[in-house]
C-alpha cells in the first residue's frame, strides 16, 4: 500500500483476519487512517463489512492481525476500553438509551469520557457541567430544539444525528461511521449529508455505506470489500471509472 | 405540525414545587404520626419498613441496573445471619451488627456477582437461583455456626447508641428501622441521580449503547451488585434484630418471590414503589395472619400474577395514572 | 455400595429428571418464556395420580389419566395465562409463573393436606431383576428404559416428522416461521401441552425417586430449570445429556461425599453455566 502521508497513521490495521468455521469473512486486511483521513468502505452484501467493523472495534475478537491505535496496539483492549482511546462507532440500527431526554444521552457520554460515571454520591459541579457541554454537542449537530425530548419520541432522522453527537462528544481519533443515512427518509437525510460534511477536520473517518452518490461525494479514498478480502482501492474517481468493481455489484444484483 | 417541533418537559424540574415537596415528605411524616397515633401497632411498622428496604435493594438491582435477581433472599438471610453471629460472637452493639451484616452481604454480592455477570438473561437467572440455593444449603448444614434447622436466638442487645431499649413493644425498633431505611432511601436517591446511576440505567436500557461509549459495564453491574446486596443484608440485620430469631426461610425461594411481587406490586426503577408495595403487602399479612401458611401462599401467588396482568407499572404507576387524570400534568 | 449400581440409580434419577425437564427446554427455548411453573405442572400430576391410585386405580391407568389430564391443563393455562406474558419481558414471566407455582402449591395442599403423598411401586416394577452379572431393583431398571424410549421417541418426533421440523425451524427463528405460514400459536400451545404433559408422566413415573411433597414443585425447580440451562435452551439432545450427566453426579456425591454433595451439584451447575452461558449444545447458533 502506497502511504502517501509524511504522518504516521492514527489506526494502523495489518493482516486483520477471521473465520466462521471454514468460512472466512475478513481475509487479511491491511487499512491505515491519517488524522483527517475521509475513507469510503464499500463491497457488496455480504462482503464482510460489519464483520470488519465489529473486529476493529473489539465486539468479536479477530483470530489474526494488528491494530494499533495512535502506534499502541490496541487487538487486545476489550471494546469498552478501544473507545476510551478514541475509536469510536455509530451504529447501523439506533442504540440509543430511549427512556432518556437527548441531552442526557450526551451528557452520560461525557460522564464516562472524563472518568466522571464511577461518582455517585459527589457530583453535582461535575455533571452539570457534562450536561452543559451535551448541550454544545446538540447545538452542533443541530439538534438543540429538541434537547429536552424524549429519544424515543425523536424523529429516525434526529435519531441518527443524535447518535453523531453521541460519538463526537467522545472526542474520537478514529470515527468509524457504519451506514450513518440508511433508513433515513429523503426528506431528512440532507441534514446527516450535512452533518458528515461538517465532522471535525483532524478526525480519521471510516464510513461504511450503500448510498454510492454519498460515499463519493464524501471519501477521498475508498476501499472495495469483496468476499473478505480488500479487491481494490484508490481515488473515488478511479473506482467509478474500474470495471471490475462495477462487474462485482453488477454480477451480485444480477444473481 | 412535526412531532419534531413539540418540546416536552421530562422528568423532574430542578426546584421541586411546594407540593411535590409535600408529596415526598408526607411518607415520612406519616412515620412519625404513625408512632404517636398507632402504638400498638409499631411491631408491624417495622416490619413494613424492613420489606420496604429489602424491595428497595432489589429495586436497584431490577428496576434500575436490569439484573433480574431470582435469588435475593440470599442476601437478605445472609445480613440476617451475619447480624446474629454478630451478637453472639462478637458484640452486643445493635449499629456494630448492623454495619457487620451490611459488608459481609455486599461482599457476598461481590463476589458472586464477579462470578456471574457476565452473563445475560435467563443464564443470569439461574445462576442467581443456583447461588441462593447454595446458600441456602450453607446455612442449612452449618449447624455449627447458623443452628440448621432450628436457626438462632438472638440475645439480648445493648441499647441503642447505648440510651434506646430495644422494648416489647418494638417503639426502638420501629424508629431505627425507620431511620436505616431513610438513611439507605437518601442514599439510594443520590445514587440513582448521579452520573453513576444513569450509566447503569443506560445499561438496562441498551448494554451496546453504553459498550460504545466506553462503560465498562461489568464493573458497573458489579458495583450496583454489591451495593444491593449491602442494602438487602441491612434489611436481614433489621429483621434479626427486630424479631431476635433468624431461620432458614429467610434465605427461601419464597422470600425471593415476595420480594419481587412486593416491588412489582409497588412499581419498579422508582425507589417509592418499594414503599407502597411493602405497606400493602405487610398489611395485607397481618390481616391474614389467623389464615394457615397455604392459604397465605395462595394470597401471594394470586397477588403476583394478578400484578403481571392487571398492574404493569404497580401501583405507582396506577397513582401515575390517577394524578395525572385530576391535574391534567404530564409526568 | 458398588460403583456400577450407584451409576445405575444415577442413570435412573437422570431419567426422571429428563422426562420432566425435556418440555421446560421446548417451553423456554421455543416460545422464550421463564416458566417457574413447570415444576407446579409436574406437581398436578403426580397429586392427581395419587389420588386416582388411592382411589383403587391402578398404575398404568393414575399414570396415563394424569399425563393427558395435565396436558389438557397446560393447553389451557397457555391459552389464559402464558399468551399474555409473552411480550413481557423476563421479571414479569418469572413474577407470573412464580405466582402460579405458589397457587398451585397452596391449592394442591389444601386440598390434599400436607405430608407427602405415596404412589407405591406396581406390583410388575416390584422387586428385584438379575441382570446376569448382579440383581437390580425392576422399577429403577424401567425408568431407564422408558428415560431411553423417550428420548429415542422425542428423536424421532423432531427429526423426523413435520410437527419436528416445524417445532426445529420455530425454535431457529420464530418470524421466519410465521411468515412462511406456520400456525405457531397453535404449535406452541401444542408443544406446551405436550410438555406439561411429560412433566407429569415423569413426576408420576419418579415418585420414588422425587418424592411428592408440598414443596415439591419448589423444591426441584431449580433442578429443572438448571437441567433446561446446562443443556441449552430449546435443545432437547443437550437437555438429555445435562439430566443423565446431573443425575449420575449428584447420586455419586450423594454416596461418596453425602455432606458436601449439594455443593458439588449446584458448583458444577455454576461451572458449566459460566464455562457456557448458552449450555452445553446451544440450539440456535451465535448470530
Amino acid at each position: 500500500m502506497t502511504a502517501s502521508f509524511a504522518t504516521d497513521p492514527v489506526l494502523n490495521v495489518r493482516g486483520l483476519s477471521k473465520t466462521f468455521g471454514s468460512l472466512h469473512v475478513t481475509r487479511s486486511i491491511d487499512l491505515d487512517l491519517h488524522a483527517g483521513a475521509r475513507i469510503g468502505l464499500i463491497g457488496p452484501n455480504g462482503a464482510g463489512k460489519t464483520t470488519f467493523v465489529n473486529l476493529l472495534t473489539g465486539v468479536i475478537p479477530a483470530d489474526a492481525g494488528s491494530i494499533a491505535l495512535d502506534g499502541r496496539p490496541i487487538e487486545r483492549l476489550s471494546a469498552e476500553r478501544r473507545v476510551r482511546r478514541g475509536l469510536v462507532r455509530t451504529h447501523q440500527l439506533n442504540a440509543l438509551l430511549l427512556e432518556e431526554t437527548a441531552v442526557d444521552n450526551i451528557a452520560i457520554a461525557i460522564a464516562e469520557r472524563d472518568r466522571k460515571a464511577w461518582r455517585m454520591l459527589r457530583y453535582g459541579a461535575a455533571w452539570r457541567a457534562c450536561v452543559e457541554e451535551a448541550h454544545d454537542w446538540l447545538r452542533e449537530v443541530g439538534l438543540a430544539r429538541l434537547a429536552n425530548g424524549r429519544v424515543s419520541e425523536l424523529s429516525y432522522g434526529d435519531q441518527r444525528l443524535l447518535e453523531i453527537g453521541i460519538a463526537l462528544s467522545l472526542k474520537p481519533r478514529v470515527l468509524l461511521l457504519d451506514e450513518p443515512a440508511a433508513g433515513v427518509p429523503s426528506g431528512e437525510a440532507h441534514a446527516i449529508h450535512a452533518m458528515i460534511e461538517r465532522l471535525p477536520r483532524d478526525v480519521a473517518v471510516l464510513m461504511i455505506e450503500h448510498d454510492m452518490e454519498l460515499v463519493f461525494r464524501f471519501a477521498r479514498e475508498i476501499v472495495v470489500l469483496v468476499a473478505g478480502g480488500v479487491y481494490t482501492r484508490g481515488a473515488p474517481a478511479e473506482i467509478a471509472a474500474d470495471e471490475r468493481v462495477r462487474a462485482v455489484y453488477l454480477g451480485r444484483s444480477a444473481a | 405540525m412535526s412531532e419534531s417541533e413539540i418540546i416536552r418537559p421530562v422528568a423532574a424540574p430542578a426546584r421541586p414545587g411546594l407540593p411535590l415537596l409535600a408529596g415526598r415528605l408526607l411518607p415520612w411524616a406519616a412515620v412519625i404520626v404513625v408512632f404517636f397515633a398507632l402504638p400498638d401497632r409499631l411491631t408491624l411498622g417495622a416490619n413494613v419498613f424492613i420489606m420496604a428496604l429489602f424491595a428497595l435493594s432489589l429495586d436497584l438491582a431490577v428496576g434500575y441496573a436490569g439484573i433480574v435477581s431470582l435469588g435475593h433472599a440470599a442476601f437478605y438471610g445472609i445480613g440476617a445471619y451475619a447480624a446474629a453471629i454478630c451478637a453472639i460472637h462478637l458484640t452486643p452493639d445493635p449499629i456494630l451488627g448492623l454495619v457487620f451484616a451490611t459488608i459481609v452481604a455486599a461482599l457476598f454480592g461481590l463476589v458472586t456477582g464477579m462470578l456471574i455477570l457476565h452473563t445475560r438473561g435467563v443464564t443470569l437467572m439461574m445462576l442467581t437461583l443456583a447461588i441462593a440455593a447454595l446458600a441456602a444449603e450453607t446455612a442449612n448444614q452449618a449447624h455449627a455456626i447458623t443452628g440448621g434447622d432450628d436457626g438462632l436466638q438472638m440475645p439480648e442487645l445493648e441499647p441503642l447508641l447505648g440510651h434506646f431499649h430495644f422494648d416489647l413493644w418494638g417503639r426502638t425498633a420501629y424508629l431505627y428501622s425507620a431511620a436505616v431505611l431513610l438513611v439507605w432511601f437518601l442514599i439510594s436517591r443520590r445514587i440513582v441521580r448521579s452520573p453513576f446511576g444513569r450509566s447503569i440505567s443506560g445499561v438496562r436500557q441498551n448494554v451496546r449503547r453504553m459498550r460504545a461509549i466506553g462503560t465498562p459495564v461489568w464493573g458497573r453491574l458489579v458495583a450496583t451488585y454489591a451495593l444491593s446486596a449491602g442494602i438487602a443484608g441491612s434489611a436481614g440485620a433489621l429483621a434479626a434484630q427486630s424479631t431476635g430469631t433468624v431461620g432458614l426461610n429467610a434465605m427461601s425461594l419464597l422470600a425471593s418471590g415476595t420480594v419481587l411481587m412486593v416491588l412489582a406490586l409497588g412499581g419498579m426503577g422508582r425507589l417509592y414503589g418499594a414503599f407502597i408495595g411493602a405497606l400493602v403487602y405487610v398489611v395485607l399479612q397481618d390481616f391474614a395472619a389467623e389464615m394457615d401458611p397455604f392459604r397465605w401462599m395462595f394470597v401471594i401467588g394470586a397477588l403476583m400474577i394478578a400484578v403481571v396482568l392487571f398492574l404493569d407499572d404497580g401501583l405507582m404507576g396506577l397513582a401515575d395514572i390517577v394524578g395525572r387524570r385530576f391535574s391534567g400534568r404530564v409526568r | 455400595m458398588e460403583y456400577v449400581t450407584i451409576l445405575l440409580d444415577g442413570l435412573a434419577y437422570g431419567m426422571v429428571l429428563f422426562i420432566i425437564s425435556v418440555g421446560l427446554t421446548v417451553t423456554m427455548g421455543l416460545m422464550r418464556v421463564i416458566n417457574l411453573a413447570h415444576g407446579a405442572f409436574a406437581m398436578i400430576g403426580g397429586y392427581a395420580a395419587a389420588a386416582l391410585i388411592q382411589a383403587g386405580a391402578p398404575f398404568a391407568v393414575a399414570l396415563a389419566l394424569a399425563t393427558l389430564g395435565v396436558a389438557a391443563l397446560g393447553a389451557l393455562a397457555e391459552l389464559l395465562l402464558y399468551r399474555p406474558i409473552y411480550r413481557k419481558g423476563e421479571l414479569s414471566q418469572s413474577l407470573m409463573t412464580f405466582g402460579l407455582t405458589f397457587v398451585v402449591i397452596a391449592a394442591l395442599t389444601s386440598i390434599f393436606g400436607p405430608g407427602v403423598r405415596p404412589i407405591p411401586i406396581p406390583s410388575a416394577l416390584d422387586g428385584m431383576m438379575n441382570l446376569g452379572f448382579r440383581a437390580y431393583p425392576t422399577y429403577r431398571l424401567f425408568l431407564i428404559v422408558v428415560g431411553l424410549a423417550l428420548m429415542g421417541l422425542l428423536w424421532l418426533l423432531i427429526d423426523g416428522t413435520l410437527f419436528g421440523a416445524r417445532l426445529r425451524a420455530a425454535v431457529d427463528n420464530p418470524r421466519m416461521c410465521q411468515a412462511v405460514g406456520v400456525n405457531v400459536r397453535l404449535l406452541f400451545t401444542v408443544a406446551f401441552a405436550l410438555g406439561c404433559g411429560l412433566a407429569a408422566f415423569g413426576a408420576v413415573a419418579g415418585a420414588q425417586l422425587m418424592p411428592l411433597d408440598s414443596y415439591y414443585a419448589l423444591r426441584y425447580l431449580v433442578l429443572f430449570l438448571v437441567v433446561v440451562g446446562v443443556g441449552g435452551l430449546g435443545n432437547f439432545r443437550g437437555s438429555f445429556v445435562a439430566a443423565v450427566g446431573l443425575g449420575v453426579v449428584d447420586t455419586f456425591s450423594k454416596y461418596l461425599v453425602p455432606n458436601a454433595a449439594p455443593y458439588v451439584f449446584y458448583g458444577l451447575v455454576v461451572a458449566l453455566l459460566l464455562w457456557r452461558p448458552d449450555g452445553l449444545m446451544p440450539a440456535r447458533s451465535a448470530s
